[in-house]
């Protein structure tokens, strides 16, 4: 079974310095990502390179995953 | 007529398509139904189609959107994202905008 550890693996080893806060139950998963990977592209481009990085592992090994994705200046006018 | 062509004619032809598993009435899936609630609270006109008796377009849509998880809503042809984008763009606002401005188009 997928735990949240092995996801936020996955996408630590896919995207450079981000920082991955999982959270799920091995049927769905809640993922919030950050990195400056993220600066300059749209939410549509964002999600598109986490679900690259998983790749395949989205057909066979995660059923459903929630994800919020943000660059490091998103985050800051977030939390400002 | 393919998938990719069936696809590209579905969101032309509508404008505002939701890729989504069931129907409007009965969503088989937790997502495709919040995105079916969030286009209803917005007061959309929308269509859907049910990818789980079209596996052709089940299929076909994650390569034309290059994206693998359903649902997917296109407005005016152009792809806006799957049900955490739609929850992140009711809740800002920026969907009802959408919706709106097709309403007064």
């Amino acid at each position: 079974m997928v735990t949240p550890e092995d996801i936020k693996g996955w996408i630590e080893q896919g995207i450079d310095d981000c920082t991955v806060e999982i959270e799920g139950d091995g049927q769905h998963f809640y993922a919030t990502v950050i990195s400056p990977a993220f600066s300059g592209k749209n939410r549509v481009q964002q999600h598109q390179l986490v679900y690259q990085v998983l790749g395949d592992r989205m057909k066979e090994q995660i059923h459903a995953l929630s994800m919020q994705t943000m660059s490091p200046e998103e985050h800051a006018a977030r939390a400002g | 007529m393919d998938a990719q062509d069936k696809i590209k004619t579905q969101i032309e032809d509508n404008d505002v398509m939701l890729y989504m598993k069931g129907s409007a009435m009965f969503p088989q899936c937790g997502f495709s139904g919040r995105a079916v609630e969030i286009l209803k609270a917005c007061g959309a006109d929308f269509e859907t189609v049910d990818v789980l008796s079209n596996p052709d377009i089940r299929e076909g849509i994650k390569q034309f959107s290059n994206w693998p998880t359903i649902p997917q809503l296109y407005i005016k042809g152009e792809f806006i994202g799957g049900s955490d984008i739609m929850l992140e763009l009711y809740q800002n606002g920026e969907l009802q905008d959408k919706i709106n401005a097709l309403k007064a188009g």
